[in-house]
């Protein structure tokens, strides 16, 4: 089959440009970096069949870093390139574009952005670009889908090997393309730019982050709460609970059966934290507690990876990630973890280096909790107010900052310094961003939802083999000595090996003292990453790499979970 | 009257053009990929506190640079009294 190559600086728009042309949807963002796997879809050319791939994106050929060198290796492979190609920054673009019209393939310039070029005041001369290069170029607004027809109708007039000068002049040559073909008029000064250098100065700039993310965080609280109460509870308590105290009677309450799919009854009635079947808190628990919380978690973060809010606030975070042995860029896969750890797992690969990687994955798999247990957290704390949450969350905050402190401090090496385009301001494209969001939404039910059943079918049954309590005998010591929890907890430790959610929810019916649901919160989403990360972790880290991480999270949350109990249960 | 200055000891809003990169072939391709290289027009946009962090404009893109690369980035900036008048005006 043939291969068509999506070739380009970081954030350009290629995953825009490969959904549009194959309709496989590839996440897309305002920042550099968010593509950092290979992603593969197909179009029909002339009844022919054709891979069309995402390549993260590069600079330059010249092997520099890792990223560069897998592309270049690529190269070979494809049949075509679609240079894409940032209309508003072509001199640099023209860098790697002159580099790949060298290479033994055929190109097209796909001239992305060219809508925003207009408002820059910039004009380029397509055709006299065109003239001088030798092969297509098309101008396209990926996001709105403009000249996307135009660039699959000239993929066939690509060319190869229509520029031959020396690398040596290639600066010089790009300086008298960029002087024959386009203009610069002058204007003035948009709000975007105003707000964009406001929100990179240190005083303003910490003044707007911390708006920005008070604001996030009354809207994820809104947006959430929001929808449990008014949608999601009622659903539940009108529709769902007759049928399964219809099914209930049918199945005859204390039948084993009835213990899978309903399980307890309290009084006659279904509780749906505590019954503990299939159809009872199996389903309510990732819909009616976790869902909604990760919309509202991801409507957010969406706005702010498209916004191009991220970077900014990378640079102003950078000092503090240094200390801990990272810079600022982190922030990226420690937002994304806050979502779901699997994704911001992927997402270190933007930064440099092994030592920063090894660093990054093991403070988040210890101590940045997921939304879906943060959703079960809130709902399992909050109930007695905001004092055990703030506990809860600033342990975690504290654990975060001195662990990375001692792995920097430990860890051979120094952490690389922050180097980044940071992209304008854009208004986020409404039916995009409604894309990502329901993607991310779909993914959670088919891949999260899935896992929680099984995880309450699993419980059961270990629950009535009895296996749960031969567990709590033997890790009692450690659980009711070290943490001060009782020995029943240890299911929701088991659990949490699975799937963290549904391991706090198993909290639940233990009757726990605010005290102890602090600590069992705590060393729950410390002690370890739940399955899917932990997969991911082996594939990114190597299997030694791995080893160590979960060596220190054990010695970690044995401290840091000894240590809460002793200081919660002193105080009164 | 120009001067010589590395990109950590500009002031904001100061422009000047960038003489030479005093680092290795590596840092030298890595900073040209962001067209950050001799004879480029580069402004000073910010700089963050406690050796955070500059941020420059580079044609029309904006960049941030940490502190140690900075310092190896060498820019002749013209004299003080022009830069003022540049400042006020834009």
């Amino acid at each position: 089959m043939k291969k068509i190559l999506l070739l380009g600086n970081p954030n350009v728009g290629k995953s825009v440009i490969f959904t549009r042309l194959t309709g496989t949807y590839v996440v897309a963002s305002n920042y550099p970096g968010t593509t950092v796997e290979f992603t593969k879809g197909y179009i029909k050319l002339k009844g022919e069949k054709v891979e069309v791939i995402d390549v993260p994106g590069i600079y330059s050929l010249e092997p520099g870093t890792s990223a560069e060198e897998v592309a270049v290796g690529m190269l070979k492979e494809g049949d075509l390139v679609i240079n894409v190609v940032d209309a508003t920054k072509l001199e640099r673009s023209l860098n790697l574009t002159l580099q790949l019209l060298k290479q033994n393939v055929p190109v097209v310039i796909a001239l992305n952005l060219w809508d925003e070029a207009g408002h820059c005041g910039i004009i380029i001369d397509v055709a006299k670009l065109e003239k001088i290069l030798g092969v297509p170029v098309v101008p396209t607004c990926a996001l709105t889908g403009e000249g996307m027809r135009n660039l699959v109708l000239r993929l066939k007039e690509a060319k190869a090997n229509t520029y031959l000068k020396s690398d040596q002049e290639r600066w010089t040559e790009i300086g008298k393309i960029i002087h024959q073909v386009q203009k610069v008029t002058h204007r003035h000064h948009t709000f975007s730019e105003k707000l964009g250098d406001a929100s990179i100065r240190p005083v303003t700039g910490i003044f707007i982050a911390g708006l920005v993310l008070f604001i996030s965080f009354q809207v994820i609280r809104f947006v959430g709460e929001s929808l449990i109460k008014y949608f999601f509870e009622p659903v539940f308590n009108i529709f769902w609970t007759p049928l399964m105290l219809k099914l209930s009677l049918i199945l005859n309450p204390g039948s084993f059966i009835h213990k899978i799919l309903i399980g307890e009854l309290f009084k006659g009635e279904i509780n749906y934290t505590a019954s503990f079947g299939l159809l009872t808190t199996g389903l309510f628990v990732p819909l009616a507690m976790v869902l909604p919380y990760i919309f509202a978690f991801y409507l957010v973060l969406s706005f702010m990876e498209d916004s191009g809010y991220l970077p900014r606030l990378s640079i102003l975070v950078d000092n503090i990630m240094h200390t801990v042995g990272l810079h600022g860029l982190a922030v990226v896969p420690m937002f994304l973890g806050l979502g779901c750890n699997v994704p911001g797992v992927l997402a270190t690969r933007i930064l440099e280096e092994k030592r920063e990687r090894f660093i990054a994955l093991t403070l988040m798999a210890i101590a940045i909790p997921c939304m879906a247990q943060i959703a079960l957290i809130v709902g399992l704390i909050g109930k007695y107010g905001t004092f055990g949450l703030g506990v809860v969350f600033g342990t975690l905050f504290i654990v975060w900052l001195v662990l990375g402190l001692l792995l920097n401090l430990i860890l051979k090496g120094e952490s690389p310094e922050i180097f980044v385009e940071i992209p304008p301001y854009r208004w986020p494209y409404l039916s995009v961003l409604l894309k990502k969001l329901g993607l991310r939404t779909a993914d959670f039910i088919l891949h999260g939802v899935p896992w929680v059943l099984f995880g309450v079918f699993l419980a059961n049954i270990l629950y009535v083999f009895k296996v749960i309590k031969f567990v709590g005998q033997i890790a009692s010591p450690v659980i009711t000595g070290f943490f001060g929890l009782p020995k029943e907890t240890v299911a929701a430790l088991m659990m949490g090996f699975l799937r963290k959610d549904i391991a706090v929810g198993m909290l639940l019916p233990l009757n726990l003292t605010m005290h102890q649901l602090i600590v069992a919160s705590v060393v729950l989403a410390m002690y370890f990453p739940c399955l899917a990360t932990f997969t991911m972790m082996i594939r990114e880290l190597g299997v030694k790499d791995t080893i160590k991480s979960v060596f220190i999270m054990l010695v970690t949350v044995l401290i840091v979970g000894t240590a809460l109990n002793l200081i919660l249960n002193r105080s009164p | 009257m120009k001067k010589v200055l590395d990109l950590t000891q500009m002031k904001q809003k100061e422009k000047g053009t960038v003489i030479a990169v005093a680092g290795g072939p590596g840092l030298k391709k890595r900073l040209e990929t962001l067209s950050i290289r001799k004879g480029a027009e580069i402004a000073k946009v910010s700089a963050q506190v406690m050796r955070g962090p500059i941020i420059v404009q580079v044609v029309n893109t904006q960049v941030a640079i940490g502190f140690g690369i900075a310092k190896k980035i060498m820019v002749e900036v013209e004299k003080e009294s022009n830069v003022e008048r540049s400042a006020v005006s834009s």
